[in-house]
């Protein structure tokens, strides 16, 4: 399982826009970082690279495993990292149940996830409710389920907690804190600071 | 309740995932406002009109009426192609397919499948139908469901190419339509073929036999091209 996260020399641009360059990080078991900067510095860009979605123009982005090996980086981000951006990836027209299931089982689950997902994020009155009828912050809460659901090492996230009340907020952080006790590890890019101990990489901002 | 990260999740598999993947696919062409049906549909108007264009003489009709039902096929085949990428693509649904245990190539096949499961198969039995209607002779209806199964596979792949490719242009429907319908000649050609050697009693084995190697060159040629081209739209 992922230990270390570390990037290095990283340069990304979208288009002709140089974003960041020689960017250095290193995230370990159990640490949280938290990435905050201007709209437009590159945050999501930086999550969308380390997830593989996005190709850098140079650097690099590797995993460990707690001996030190190099991780294989498709099974890194296949099987042990989280993104969830701006966008729930949820089919308005299935249900709540639907989409939760899918989810869990399309990124791998414990025997028991799903029933977790949906005790951790108070999902059980919106189960059998298209997606469609869902507020923004039931969505996001659905869509958080699998973080939970699907036992993964990396969380990135992309303004997690934007569209959550302060309830659900709280029930967030309490989520984190747990992930980061069992040795997880969290990249999150947030405006507002997280209600929990971390380090803060500011990727600055454009004028 | 706090679970260890530590406890390995179970990974779906590789059928499990191929399985998962699948029932999504098929249970999202039926509720996006009845794919296939749309689909038969639209078959059965295009076949419905053509006698009104061009005469209703069974003369003229029935020695074309297997070319025209390819030639419906293939425009059918066309209607639901544009939803299979650029929804998942619009509701970030595309990231989460992405970072699964399965790699892009596969979950291009997969949807690949999907839509040969959700349109070609009831295309294919709709397009007899169609073809007897217009004059076909009914020795050759099993030929006809046969060569149009097979080449909804053909229409299927190449048509999930041309999805990837239109990724993320604007009008993509349309700008799918022209890249794919090209691609669809070579089908047409040998699924019309087969249904001609028949006619005139020749075995329509070779043309079969060539739509048979249409399908897995497109097979192969979708898997790759079209994970390519849906990295390239994420990124």
């Amino acid at each position: 399982m992922i230990h270390t996260l570390s990037i290095s020399e990283l340069t990304v641009s979208r288009g002709e826009r140089l974003l960041f360059q020689g960017l250095d990080l290193r995230i370990q078991a159990g640490e949280a970082v938290v990435l905050t900067g201007a709209n437009g510095a590159g945050k999501t860009s930086l999550l969308r690279t380390i997830a593989g979605l996005l190709r850098p123009d140079a650097g690099e982005v590797a995993f460990h495993d707690g001996d030190g090996n190099p991780l294989d980086e498709r099974l890194a981000r296949g099987r042990e990292t989280h993104f969830l951006g701006h966008q729930d990836g949820l089919k308005i027209s299935r249900t709540a149940r639907e989409e939760l299931g899918f989810q869990c089982d399309w990124l791998g689950h414990v025997q028991c996830g799903m029933d977790d997902a949906v005790q951790a994020f108070g999902l059980a009155p919106l189960l059998d409710l298209e997606v469609r009828r869902l507020s923004a912050g039931q969505r996001r809460r659905l869509a958080m389920g699998r973080l939970v659901g699907s036992p993964r090492a990396l969380w990135l996230l992309d303004e997690p907690m934007a569209p959550l009340d302060a309830r659900w907020r709280a029930v967030f952080a309490d989520q984190m804190r747990r992930h980061l006790d069992a040795d997880g590890l969290i990249l999150a890019a947030v405006h507002d600071p997280l209600p929990l101990p971390a380090r803060t990489l500011d990727l600055g901002g454009l004028t | 309740m706090s679970r260890p990260v530590d406890a390995e999740p179970r990974p779906p598999g590789l059928r499990g995932a191929t399985r998962v993947l699948l029932e999504r696919e098929l249970d999202l062409a039926w509720s996006g406002g009845g794919g296939p049906l749309l689909a038969c549909g639209f078959f059965a108007c295009l076949t419905a009109v053509l006698p009104l264009a061009v005469g209703g003489d069974p003369r003229t009709l029935s020695p074309v009426a297997g070319g025209i039902a390819w030639l419906a096929l293939a425009l059918a085949s066309l209607l639901s192609l544009e939803r299979l990428f650029e929804r998942d693509l619009e509701d970030g649904a595309l990231d989460l397919l992405a970072l699964g245990h399965l790699p892009l190539e596969s979950v291009v096949l997969i949807k690949a499948l999907a839509q040969w499961i959700a349109v070609g198969l009831p295309l294919a039995l709709t397009a007899p139908v169609a073809a007897l209607a217009l004059g076909l002779p009914p020795a050759l209806v099993p030929l006809t469901a046969l060569s149009a199964l097979i080449g909804g596979a053909g229409f299927a792949c190449t048509g999930t190419l041309g999805a990837a490719l239109a990724l993320g242009a604007k009008r993509g429907g349309l700008l799918i339509a022209v890249v794919v319908l090209p691609l669809f000649i070579p089908p047409v050609v040998f699924g019309a073929g087969a249904l001609e050697r028949a006619a005139s009693g020749q075995s329509p084995a070779p043309a079969l036999a060539f739509l048979g190697a249409y399908v897995l060159f497109a097979g192969v040629i979708a898997a790759f091209a079209g994970a390519a081209a849906v990295r390239n739209a994420q990124g």
